[in-house]
């Protein structure tokens, strides 16, 4: 399991684990996680279309995913954000199935691109993912203030003047960026649970954000480790394991929440 | 061009079978979506449907596992998912989304691996793409009656509940006033939801089902504010572009020598998003309607009332 | 930021504000001095909230012009002004606790990651005492009822120690006790730390005691000036445009609806004229 083959596996869900981590917290925190899953699939398309084109698949993925992740941010405020989330998602796997069946080998690439194949990650997709991984990361590290102050006191934001829109399409936009490199490795449909699970796991923890990020991040590569090493073992796809154990993880903070809200004792009366 | 005025005009597209079938069971499909959409749509659970439907897949790739037809997948999937979101709960918007989109996680890894495993011991190769992406034309003709009378129960479920849903996406407070079994009214819904959603997963895939469901509807709402005008109107809408869509997919054979055609699916989803956009371009002007005229005078006059006695 | 003596804080010149067609203020003026405690008072969509927009420049007046410190408002922002919302959309798992938010009051608006620091703590264990949220402190802000998120606000709002303080309804979903409350809190930031107070409300009477001027907007205009000057039925009905009646009940005040307009209605500035004796 731990050959040198294997090597990069690791080290390529490892950084898909953070980035995940990461830009999965803003996202629960500002009720995005429709868009999370949105995004990604968008990445889908642009691969199928790379793929159908010839090119290499990283452009694809870039610039579909920010094609998607620009979409919602623009008709989004024109009207409803859920309807409009919804429907680019469905354009963009519309057009990765349509460029899927105009391609020869749909039926693997398809399966692939849509739950995921950790176990082909050459050095060549590594570097991009790595460096693409790292500039997210540093980016939201940026825009840690302003962007945590729009996502969680909007009203407050706008008067302090943070465009609570620009913050929007920048988280958008590092979304799209982060998420397009990770889904080769983890799979359009299930980097959503790995982005989610662990993020609304660690709220649940935990009430200080800085901890909430680096939970997530934790959990989240707990959450691909076991999967790669299952997967490895059983043979089934890592997608499947991903999905479960984000789930579980998600379940028990949720009965965490439960307990301590049921032992919570009351506080006393402030002073007037 | 003169191939496809060919197509429409010469027997050959409707002598075929398999688009016979096609134009059968996309019709009661878009109907029923639409109606339900808007339903779906007025009661902001958009995210529901999508999860549904990838609920769905897991239902689908579990029938194709155990060599069942996948439309029984989708269905009997589709009412737990929908039977387990009620109980999840309703509460916040924003815990609801996280807790649909975790189980939703947790059932397409479980549609990843049944699909892993189906391909180990069926022959059937594709499997994926017809569960994901649609198998409009290669429905088989027992199934069509159960597709058409689910299609039709769930309609009529949704004609006789209209009223009530409508008050409770109002406000369920005060429908539950009024006697209204809030809980088991959500539940036939989302029973209906499910049923569109398995209808519009055979017909252009699991993973595109939303748009069946969501854009027809989101465009009427956009046309009209009056529910049963909408409903009419996101059936039609619906109607019209999977008729459009077998028509274009049928003749895309023809447009590359490869002999080689597109998807309807694709053809399907791109027609309602075109739709849907089309709906941005007609936008009444201000002041010209005498009933945005009447609203304007009426807030006005709001503004200059005094209140009964307030305090100061 | 110093203010010199003797210059207003806040200088408002004939704001019009028209949206959608529809004209909402009109020539509305007045002034805010260091450390005055000032009610903007008025019934609900009078225009309240769209004044305090102008102010903190969300929203450009259609005329007039805003001055704040004898300079024309550049852009949003500024460390002059510190703003209250009326209500936070919050859910109870937000990993954010009282303290993250007043945090974000010192410089939230900055790029880049906050570097924790004893001064910082310090600064911020300062204004939660200054409010009186100090027992709360490392509660989730989702879990605290409305009275301690709004004193929470506050502390958020005051940390970067601005010169005035905008409230949008704070009072709004209280009960008596907290109100009193949080009145208090606003007084005495108000007299210790000369921190000028804008707080608009429906309802006046909670703030009477500690008030000395009032804003009333109503029917998209606004009288302006010193409590018992504004508060009288000549004023108030030229602003309504109706005959309203002024009481006095039982140390309370009450607007009420009075008889039908009739001719002769005193404009609005002979309204004020006569409130203050001259002709």
């Amino acid at each position: 399991m731990f050959s040198s083959l294997m090597l990069n596996t690791w080290i390529a869900a490892s950084i898909v684990a953070v980035i995940a981590g990461v830009t999965g917290f803003f996202a629960v925190l500002r009720g995005q996680s429709f868009a999370a899953h949105a995004i990604p699939n968008g990445a889908f398309a642009g691969a199928a279309g790379a793929g159908l084109l010839g090119l290499n698949v990283i452009w694809g993925l870039a610039v579909f995913a920010l094609a998607g992740a620009l979409g919602i941010g623009a008709l989004g405020r024109r009207t409803r954000q859920d309807v409009v989330t919804a429907l680019v998602l469905v354009l963009m796997l519309g057009l990765g199935a349509l460029f899927l069946s105009l391609s020869t080998e749909y039926a693997e690439v398809t399966y692939s691109l849509l739950f995921g194949e950790v176990f082909g990650v050459s050095s060549t997709v590594l570097v991009p993912i790595a460096v693409l991984g790292a500039v997210g990361i540093a980016a939201i590290a940026v825009l840690y203030r302003p962007l945590l102050l729009a996502s969680a006191l909007p009203e407050v934001a706008d008067a302090r003047g943070v465009s609570t829109r620009r913050m929007e399409l920048c988280f958008l936009i590092v979304m799209a960026l982060a998420t397009s490199m990770t889904v080769p490795v983890v799979g359009a449909l299930l980097m959503f649970a790995l982005m989610i699970g662990p993020a609304a796991a660690a709220r649940s923890f935990t009430r200080r954000p800085g901890y909430a990020i680096a939970l997530a991040v934790g959990i989240a590569l707990v959450t691909v480790w076991a999967g790669i090493a299952a997967s490895y073992r059983t043979n089934w796809p890592l997608g499947f394991y991903v999905g479960v154990i984000a789930a579980g993880f998600f379940l028990l903070g949720q009965g965490w929440s439960a307990a301590r809200r049921r032992a919570a004792a009351p506080r006393p009366a402030p002073p007037s | 061009m003169g191939g496809f005025l060919h197509d429409i005009v010469a027997p050959g597209l409707l002598s075929s079978a398999p688009v016979r079938t096609a134009v059968l069971v996309g019709t009661v499909v878009a109907v029923t979506s639409g109606v339900v959409g808007v339903l779906t749509v007025i009661r902001s659970q958009s995210f529901a449907g999508h999860s549904l439907s990838d609920v769905a897949t897991t239902g689908g790739a579990g029938a194709f596992l155990i060599g069942v037809s996948q439309f029984w997948g989708f269905l009997i999937a589709g009412i737990a998912g929908a039977a387990l979101m009620e109980l999840i709960g309703v509460q916040r918007r924003r815990g609801r989304d996280v807790a649909t989109g975790v189980v939703l996680g947790a059932a397409l890894g479980a549609a990843a691996l049944f699909l892993y495993l189906g391909t180990l011991t069926s022959s059937t190769t594709g499997a994926s793409f017809t569960i994901l992406f649609g198998s409009m034309f290669v429905i088989s003709p027992d199934t069509v009656p159960a597709l058409v009378a689910s299609g039709v129960l769930a309609l009529v479920v949704v004609a006789v509940l209209s009223r009530v849903l409508l008050l409770t996406a109002l406000s369920p407070e005060l429908a539950a006033a009024r006697g209204v079994r809030v809980r088991a009214v959500g539940v036939a819904y989302l029973v209906a939801l499910a049923v569109a959603v398995s209808l519009s997963s055979v017909a252009i895939g699991a993973v595109l089902s939303t748009a069946l469901l969501i854009g027809p509807a989101a465009t009427a709402l956009r046309v009209t504010k009056r529910p049963g005008l909408a409903m009419a109107a996101a059936a039609l809408i619906g109607t019209v572009a999977t008729w459009l869509g077998i028509l274009l997919a049928y003749d895309s054979y023809y447009w590359t020598s490869g002999g080689r055609g597109w998807p309807v699916s694709f053809f399907v989803v791109a027609l309602i998003i075109v739709g849907y956009l089309l709906s941005y371009a007609r936008r009444p002007r201000r002041g010209r309607t005498g009933r945005d005229r009447a609203a304007r005078a009426a807030r006005a006059r709001e503004n200059q009332e005094v209140p009964e006695c307030s305090p100061a | 930021m110093a203010v010199q003596a003797g210059q207003e804080l806040l200088r408002l010149e004939g704001i019009g504000v028209r949206l959608g067609g529809r004209e909402i203020l009109r020539d509305v003026s007045f002034t805010v001095q260091p450390g005055e405690f000032t009610g903007l008072i008025g019934p609900n969509g009078a225009g309240k909230t769209t004044l305090l927009k102008v102010i903190l420049g969300l929203q450009a007046p259609t005329s007039g012009r805003v001055l704040l410190n004898g300079r024309a408002r550049q852009r949003r922002g500024g460390r002059l002004i510190g703003y209250v919302p009326q209500k936070l959309a919050i859910d109870p798992d937000m990993p954010l606790r009282a303290r993250d938010v007043v945090a974000l009051g010192i410089d939230g608006q900055r790029l880049g990651l906050p570097l924790p620091s004893a001064a910082r703590r310090e600064l911020v264990d300062e204004a939660l005492r200054a409010t009186g949220a100090e027992a709360y402190a490392d509660a989730r802000v989702g879990e605290l009822s409305g009275g301690e998120q709004q004193r929470v606000m506050i502390a958020h709002a005051i940390i970067s120690q601005p010169r005035l303080l905008l409230l949008d309804e704070p009072l709004a979903n209280l009960d008596l006790r907290s109100e009193q409350g949080i009145v208090a809190v606003l007084a005495r930031l108000a007299r210790e730390q000369q921190i000028a107070v804008l707080i608009s409300a429906h309802d006046m009477n909670p703030l009477m005691r500690e008030t000395s001027t009032v804003v009333y907007v109503a029917a998209g205009r606004a009288a302006a000036g010193r409590t018992d000057d504004v508060i009288r039925t000549e004023v108030l009905s030229a602003l309504y445009g109706s005959q309203v009646e002024v009481l006095h009940v039982h140390g309370r005040v009450l607007v009420v609806a009075g008889e039908e307009a009739g001719p002769g209605q005193r404009p609005l500035e002979a309204g004020l004229a006569a409130a203050d004796g001259r002709s």
